[in-house]
């Protein structure tokens, strides 16, 4: 294989298999967003057009469609790539780790950042497969390193736990100012 | 003299200091694993930088920015995968010569050329400054308007072969920039009646999501690996004198890095590319390049470096980001309500000296520090790639929620992370979504304001620099246009070259 020969050659990319799934996706959302513009946007009257608030989301939209229908028509002229069902199927597979998040910032309220960070990085790390005392150890260790020094040290703004709340009095205040 | 001064007493400061110092170091080591970038890390702190002072909270990330690019030399020249996006030209000649045999011998030369590189072009734009205060007034909305468009297409032609995507996703990253209540006439712009859609999409959330969170799905969903290592051994300080033997290549990609940094939109890659093609070309022994030519790699490494420095220009000078890591960092101007522009350049010149020196500083810094490390940064690159995933995961929570204490930014953020691994699984940049998201921004503001004095449309390039930029914006597109068609005619099968160079560009 030859390698970069050309400035011309840097600035290339190549397509990938899915390349057409995602063209296509992204060409009908932003017939989508065009769709919408009547309603989205407002044309205020006795304003000029580049003062429009409509004007700058319509030229956007108007780019969007114009380059995803080049960019569509562009993987539908060449060769299929092989392996577009295992892309999708990849693509999918990252939805589990976004559930994970999302659990984890729904979680953070009720136990508070330390126990929820703990708790998030020992259980993700254990379905990662990562399931011995010394990974757990790590991957606590880790939790607790994150905490000290975004809460207490750099004092981030977080939502003390819904269970600070049983504390004793002095414990309490700790807890929720550093952890 | 006398501001030069002032900005050497502001950096005077203990927290300064320290920050610096966490900057650098800290940069180094995500630098050097592979999987994290400064993007990544940048995303992270950035909100927890907002409560520091500007100069402070910019130092640290600057230290991210310009010491990334050392650490990730490491792994590029003795595993073959690049630390860090712009470290990939490296592998090229640092992993061969590895091979060879020479691996301390390739790290000396690559960390004495980023040096070199850095601190070449940190002493060119201090004697500049003063020039570019003159010209920067010179700047009103029309020119700054140009500029920001400017770099938009640039941004879209630098992705050949994937122009029309690269445009689709530099105007999507524009439309995500006007969603949400407009400040001028008080309307509704594509909320769809939604309140959490109501304060906009945050670019914070935006480049958490696309940069950090889509980094750790990809390293969760890929196998596991960790990569194997071998001791260094030898004396880094006598590799690291290497590099004075190819002066003329590191200055001339010093040279290359300051002139394409300052450009918006271009950057890195292009700097590092055309220093390597100078090197081969006026190189005794250009057959090598390739295979572990030292010039080659001295040639990448210098430019590469190089670049930070004059990415702070257009930031400064003008307001106008030319990446996304100097994207990143105006939102820390913006939460402290200063503007960069004309006015910051040439009021607070003390202000643009600090941060020079603050780089050079961190330069010195960070190559002190390489010299003893190498062996450290070994260990810690063979964190599993699965376990990093979970990592950066969790600092990415931080990194979104603490910003307003929104589980819908979180939400926002996750979607952004998928949308993120789908583009770079499919080799399409992200840049240009962060780039629009910002530059359209200002292209909206300034357009707006500059139309209030033109009645003609030619009155809108009247002034030499609006013209010369507008000309500039002409002459690159009818250029980009036509050689597209001149390389149809030459075509080369689409398979005979390689495809992965640009893989590692989004970390």
């Amino acid at each position: 294989m030859n390698r970069i020969k050309t400035l011309q050659d840097l600035f290339k990319r190549y397509r990938r298999p899915g390349d057409m799934v995602f063209a296509l996706t992204f060409f009908i959302f932003s017939v989508f967003l065009l769709a919408s513009i009547p309603d989205q946007v407002v044309w205020v009257k006795r304003t000029k057009l580049f003062a429009q608030p409509a004007f700058w989301p319509t030229i956007a939209i108007g780019l969007m469609v114009l380059f995803s229908l080049f960019h569509l028509i562009g993987s539908l002229v060449s060769e299929r790539i092989p392996g577009r069902l295992q892309e999708v199927l990849y693509w999918l597979r990252s939805v589990e780790f976004a559930l994970w998040f999302m659990a984890y910032v729904a979680v953070v309220p009720v136990l508070g950042y330390l126990l929820s960070t703990i708790l998030f990085c020992g259980l993700l790390s254990f379905r990662m497969g990562y399931r011995g005392l010394r990974w757990m150890a790590a991957s606590t260790l880790f939790a607790v390193a994150v905490v000290v020094l975004f809460k207490a040290f750099l004092q981030v703004k977080l939502p003390a736990g819904l269970i600070y709340e049983g504390l004793p009095d002095g414990i309490r205040s700790f807890m929720m100012t550093y952890l | 003299m006398d501001t030069f001064l002032s900005g050497v007493e502001l950096l005077a400061r203990f927290d300064v200091a320290l920050a610096l110092l966490i900057g650098s170091v800290g940069g180094v080591i995500i630098g050097a694993i592979p999987g994290v970038g400064p993007a990544v890390a940048i995303a992270i702190l950035l909100p927890a930088t907002f409560s520091m002072e500007p100069l402070v909270g910019l130092t640290m990330l600057l230290g991210i920015y310009g010491s990334s690019m050392f650490g990730g030399a490491l792994p590029a020249i003795l595993i073959n995968t690049p630390g860090t996006a712009v470290n990939a030209l490296t592998t090229y000649d640092g992993h061969p010569m590895t091979r060879s045999g020479q691996a301390l011998k390739a790290l000396g030369l690559a960390y004495g050329a980023s040096f070199a590189g850095g601190i070449i072009s940190i002493v060119v734009l201090i004697l500049l400054s003063p020039v570019l205060a003159e010209i920067a007034p010179m700047f009103g909305s029309r020119e700054i308007f140009l500029a920001a468009l400017l770099g938009i297409v640039l941004v879209i032609i630098a992705h050949r072969g994937q122009t029309f995507a690269a445009g689709m996703l530099a105007a999507f990253g524009i439309f995500l920039g006007t969603v949400g209540l407009e400040p001028v006439k008080y309307t509704q712009r594509f909320t769809f009646g939604q309140e959490w859609l109501a304060s906009g999409v945050n670019l914070i959330v935006v480049v958490l999501g696309l940069f950090a969170i889509s980094q750790a799905f990809v390293l969760l969903n890929e196998p596991e690996s960790a990569p194997k290592t071998q001791r260094i051994r030898g004396s880094m300080w006598n590799a690291l004198k290497e590099v004075l033997r190819y002066k003329r290549v590191t200055s001339a990609g010093a040279g290359f890095g300051v002139l394409m940094g300052m450009i918006p939109g271009v950057g890195e890659f292009t700097a590092q590319f055309l220093s390597y093609t100078y090197a081969q070309k006026t190189s005794k022994d250009p057959d090598l390049f390739g295979k572990g030519s030292p010039e080659g790699l001295v040639a990448s490494e210098s430019a590469n470096n190089a670049v930070p420095a004059a990415a702070m220009i257009p930031l400064l000078a003008l307001g106008i980001p030319g990446e996304a890591l100097t994207a990143m960092m105006l939102s820390v101007f913006y939460v402290h309500n200063v503007i960069p522009g004309p006015a910051l350049f040439q009021g607070k010149l003390d202000f643009v000296y600090a941060l020079y020196m603050a780089m050079i500083v961190l330069n010195v810094i960070v190559i002190v520090f390489m010299l003893f490390s190498s062996n450290l940064l070994i260990r810690i690159i063979r964190i599993p790639t699965r376990f990093l995933g979970v990592m950066i995961l969790t600092l990415s929570f931080v990194g979104v929620y603490s910003l307003r204490n929104s589980a819908s930014d979180c939400a926002i953020a996750a979607v952004f992370g998928i949308f993120g691994l789908i583009l770079k699984r499919q080799n399409l940049p992200i840049v240009p979504i962060v780039l629009g998201i910002v530059l359209g921004g200002i292209m909206e503001v300034k357009l707006r304001s500059a139309m209030a004095r033109v009645k003609t449309p030619l009155d809108f390039v009247d002034r030499p620099i609006a013209a010369l930029i507008a000309t500039a914006i002409v002459v690159l597109i009818v250029a980009h246009i036509w050689g597209v068609i001149r390389e149809r005619r030459s075509r080369e099968p689409e398979m005979s070259h390689d495809h992965d160079v640009h893989d590692s560009q989004m970390r």
